[in-house]
């Protein structure tokens, strides 16, 4: 990795007794495109409020540029923020908002013009200029808080779940060309969502966040193919846990006993597993296979519970003996089970992930992501 | 919007003769009311400014503009001036105290606000009456200031603050801060703290902040605490009678004493009229400049 542009170090945040931030250490590189995402509430905007300046990290430290930024104020960092309600100033039309960080900071008029103008341009608003905030549609005033947060040309751009109050297809276009400006710009964009796709579209890296923790950082490919923890697994697409424990190793093979039945995965020698560990499996839908009778290694039972048709592709969900539910996505109809039909499932070895977490069941967790409510944030 | 437009006539013409009585009814006491004790008065008002004044006060039945025309008089030229000055004093010195304040009752816990503000109201429940006298004795020559002053050694005569545009102003300033300070409270509570960091994100530090965020924002506010404080202060003459001695007169006082001493009720219906109109002029243009009536308390 090249030269980080910011550094967070050791970073604790405490609200009273809440504890918000934990130990987060992270290094942010130059020109990237770096997300912070989890279920709301796990402290992610937080963080980016402890780059801008708005909240103090409780202890640890934060660098932009090598340099600490703990003493400096808001006003006085080298970074722009994207605010999540735009919070665009509605006594100023277009053209003064874009300008303002110009302003305050004396630049000479023509080159406020000259700027303010290539702003406005990369952001597709030009002629826009003397319209008011308030005749601007939601699409529209974010594009103008993006073209205010660029002018002063900062080495860092935040972005707080920018796109949160658009609707699903206004979104995945300003992803295209916030992705788009940001190649062009060259500008580190830290960008805060809870939308996990939004997150795997956009980003170089990704950092999934619980409960003020950092759980992985990778890239989304690494994120969705190799998830570190559980949650990780869970919160990034869809897949199906099972807990096991390691009966037997073969080279890079394990022989594992899931509360179903046996089975058979690779493991990363990396990872260091040894017969006795309890680990948990991953196995995405589109990986999971079935068969009419048992395949070699494997002895999982389900029954299939329902099919349900979702025009590119055909969702099943079985259930196994203690009632865990399975998923399996098929891509084309030929040969499914029907509903109430006992089948046994199986994976290709190389296509199943180990997790290898102290504490397997934390149920607690993961039940989070789907109960909180995602725009409830902190 | 065609289709919007076509359901409001769809709307209009389902209005039975029923519902329009509902509406009559339930609107026509507020009419009355309206008619009766705003409406006459102000044209009665304005007919008898055009009245001529008769001996003994008696109003005779005829046609004049001299009431008008009387108020060019150098002596009520000076009674207008006088009364701009105390207004205009009162009213920025109401302000610039009353922001800060209504700053700090907008930042503070909301538990504490409600306190802060039953506070500031506090004063309005005393008769004006009995805190005018409370001045007169803060502020006599032989009052609470002066003997506490004297007798630390700070002064050696007393200071002559009673009787005088200063007894004026402070008895009007505290008359009418809590006016002023609430409708600044409310717009500066309205204001979004986004902007205000958004305005920091972008460089400025917390004076350019305040100008160019914070105070256009909270116009709105400023004016109409300008407004509720300008506009009573111009026609109020309690204060003016009891700390100003009688020596300063104001439009207020002008007008009282016409339709009591002098028993002048044509000029002074003339002058209620100008009052009238001044206030509906800057009325006027607080609802230009993007004012809200209803911070007025309308």
């Amino acid at each position: 990795m090249s030269k980080p542009i910011v550094s967070i170090m050791n970073v604790e945040k405490w609200y009273g007794e809440n504890h918000v931030v934990k130990n987060m250490n992270m290094n942010i590189a130059e020109g990237e495109f770096l997300t912070l995402l989890g279920p709301s509430g796990c402290g992610k905007t937080t963080t980016l409020r402890m780059i801008s300046g708005f909240e103090m990290p409780t202890s640890g430290a934060i660098k932009v540029q090598g340099e600490s930024v703990e003493k400096k104020e808001p006003y006085q960092r080298d970074v722009n923020t994207v605010f999540q309600n735009y919070a665009l100033f509605p006594n100023m039309n277009v053209y003064d908002n874009v300008a303002y960080g110009l302003k305050v900071k004396k630049v000479p008029k023509d080159e406020i013009h000259e700027r303010v103008t290539e702003a406005l341009k990369m952001v597709q608003l030009e002629g826009f200029e003397k319209r008011r905030i308030t005749q601007m549609s939601g699409g529209q005033k974010q594009r103008v808080a993006i073209a205010r947060a660029i002018i002063n040309r900062p080495k860092v751009l935040l972005l707080d779940e920018p796109l949160g109050a658009l609707d699903l297809k206004l979104r995945k276009q300003m992803q295209i060309e916030l992705k788009r400006l940001q190649k062009k710009l060259g500008i580190t964009f830290v960008y805060v969502t809870h939308d996990q796709e939004e997150a795997l579209t956009m980003s170089d890296r990704i950092a999934i966040i619980n409960q003020g923790r950092i759980e992985q950082l990778d890239t989304p490919v690494e994120i969705y193919e190799r998830p570190k923890t559980k949650f990780v697994a869970n919160f990034i697409g869809e897949t199906n846990l099972l807990d096991a424990v390691v009966l037997g190793m073969n080279g890079n093979t394990a022989e594992v006993a899931t509360e179903n039945g046996k089975a058979l995965i690779n493991v990363d020698p990396k990872k260091g597993v040894v017969v006795g560990d309890s680990i948990g499996i991953s196995i995405r839908p589109e990986n999971m296979m079935f068969d009419r009778k048992p395949v070699e290694g494997f002895n999982i039972k389900a029954v299939v519970k329902e099919q349900i048709f979702v025009g590119n592709l055909i969702k099943m969900i079985l259930n196994l003996n203690d009632g865990t539910e399975i998923k399996i996505n098929r891509f084309d109809e030929a040969d499914l089970a029907a509903p109430g039909e006992v089948v046994y499932l199986y994976w290709e070895q190389k296509k199943g992930v180990v997790i290898k977490e102290t504490k397997m069941v934390d149920t607690d967790s993961t039940r989070d992501i789907q109960g909180g409510d995602p725009d409830a944030e902190e | 919007m065609q289709k919007s437009n076509e359901k409001k006539e769809f709307h209009r013409s389902k209005k039975t003769k029923k519902e329009m009585l509902t509406q009559v009814l339930m609107r026509a006491p507020m009419c009355v009311w309206a008619l009766l004790f705003i409406l006459a008065p102000m044209v009665l008002l304005a007919f008898m400014s055009f009245m001529t004044k008769g001996p003994l006060g008696i109003i005779q039945y005829k046609f004049t503009t001299e009431n008008y025309k009387d108020m060019a008089d150098a002596v009520y030229a000076t009674v207008i001036k006088q009364s701009l000055v105390v207004a205009g004093w009162t009213t920025l010195l109401t302000v610039l105290l009353g922001y800060p304040l209504a700053n700090f009752i907008a930042k503070v816990k909301s538990k504490t606000s409600t306190i802060l503000t039953v506070l500031l109201m506090l004063p309005l429940w005393v008769s004006g009456l009995v805190v005018l006298y409370s001045f007169v004795i803060l502020l006599n020559n032989s009052g609470i200031i002066n003997t506490v002053l004297l007798n630390l050694g700070i002064i050696g005569k007393p200071l002559q603050m009673l009787y005088n545009n200063f007894a004026v102003v402070a008895g009007m300033l505290y008359m009418f801060l809590p006016f002023a300070v609430l409708p600044m409270y409310s717009s500066i509570e309205k204001l979004d703290g986004g902007l205000i960091e958004a305005s920091k994100d972008l460089g400025a530090g917390p004076v350019k902040t305040f100008m160019k965020v914070t105070l256009p924002l909270t116009s709105p506010g400023i004016f109409a605490a300008v407004i509720l404080t300008f506009i009573p202060c111009i026609g109020y003459y309690m204060v003016t009678d009891m700390l100003g001695g009688g020596t300063n007169m104001m439009i207020g006082n002008l007008i009282y004493r016409q339709f009591t001493i002098s028993r002048n009720w044509p000029f002074g219906a003339a002058l209620s009229m100008v009052l009238a109109l001044i206030i509906l002029l800057m009325v006027f243009i607080y609802t230009k400049l993007g004012g809200d009536l209803d911070d007025l308390g309308a």
